[in-house]
């Protein structure tokens, strides 16, 4: 008896170690890595206007080019945009089907960045007041999202794209769409 | 003076409380309906701001918290139910954007955390009430020193001897 109830002076103790058990995970985890949520759902239906062409009207036909693709949210505000931009020129040079949505932004200065910086996009969907971009469920910039031949969102990346997340994560992920 | 003092005071607190809740909100929204109003208060404080997580898009002054009052209204003009709206976020942003999480799978713990903890409470103090009372009607006092026991082995050693 006496035996079992010095055991039990140890319970607060181990509470409090099974709580510091939590708190220590909790600090490494990422709080901006949220669960995306249009996984694998078709890209969302929207009309909106091309960034150099004003009057040229895009739809989500579109965004379906045959094969798989990168949409890459960018704006000039970005700053870690201007970042991943010299990435994203190496990435359609090797190939990689890019398309840009230039989010919340202004047109004249975002045509001066890709005139200055270069232009790794197929084309640039203008989406001046941020509703494409909040149908994609997009809360800041950049962001990145990979879809394959028939419009379908596999994956999306918050944050910049630069050759490690390629490597590790973007590049299995599009190769696998590209064999189906 | 003193008074002058107190009330500039006063009124230097009340602008540093109500500052931040007139910058939030400068957007005007009209609505066909009041009651459509309170539905757009209701939703926008219940849903979470993505970019800026401590916050609902009611008080967040960030774009995108601005872009989804936006939507919240939009939708409300166009006759969809509270529950279109909250889906419409949840599908796009997460089950996240929701202050009131939905029961699942997932959240059952989180709902029934408390009341689990509750009936775990109310369990340890019947315990040690029940234990407490066969204590105190058991003849033998539970601590008993090692003097005491060795006193009363001798009383009764005695009492015995006297008997015999």
């Amino acid at each position: 008896m006496k035996q079992n109830s010095r055991l039990k002076l140890f319970l607060p103790l181990g509470i409090f170690l099974v709580l510091c058990g939590f708190l220590y995970v909790g600090l490494f985890l990422n709080k901006t890595d949220l669960p995306s949520a249009l996984l694998d759902e078709p890209f969302p239906e929207f009309q909106a206007v091309g960034l150099k062409d004003p009057s040229q009207v895009i739809t989500r036909k579109d965004v379906i080019i045959g094969k798989p693709a990168l949409v890459n949210v960018w704006a000039t505000w970005c700053i870690a945009c201007k970042v991943e931009h010299p990435f994203l020129t190496d990435l359609a040079e090797r190939g990689v089907a890019i398309i840009g949505i230039n989010y919340k932004d202004d047109r004249a200065e975002a045509l001066r960045w890709l005139d200055q910086l270069g232009n790794p996009y197929l084309f640039n969907i203008a989406d001046e007041d941020g509703r494409l971009g909040l149908n994609l469920g997009v809360y800041g910039a950049p962001e990145t999202y990979l879809i394959d031949a028939e419009g379908v969102i596999r994956y999306k990346h918050i944050g910049i794209v630069d050759e490690n997340v390629w490597q590790d994560i973007l590049k299995p992920r599009y190769e696998q769409l590209q064999v189906k | 003076m003193q008074g002058r003092v107190f009330n500039t005071l006063i009124a230097a607190l009340a602008a540093l409380v109500f500052s931040a809740a007139l910058q939030a909100n400068v957007e005007v929204y009209n609505f066909d309906k009041p009651e459509d109003r309170v539905r757009f208060y209701s939703l926008t404080d219940e849903l979470r701001c993505p970019k800026c997580q401590n916050q609902s898009i009611a008080d967040s002054d960030a774009p995108i918290a601005t872009d989804l009052r936006r939507e919240v209204h939009r939708m409300i003009q166009e006759g969809n139910s509270d529950d279109d709206i909250v889906n419409f976020m949840v599908k796009r942003y997460g089950d996240f954007v929701r202050y009131t999480p939905a029961l699942t799978n997932r959240t059952w713990i989180l709902w029934g955390g408390p009341l689990l903890l509750l009936l775990l409470g109310a369990f340890a103090i019947m315990r040690m009430v029940r234990k407490n009372q066969t204590s105190a009607v058991s003849d033998e006092p539970e601590e008993t020193t090692q003097e005491d026991k060795a006193a009363r082995m001798q009383r009764a050693e005695q009492m015995l001897k006297e008997r015999d």
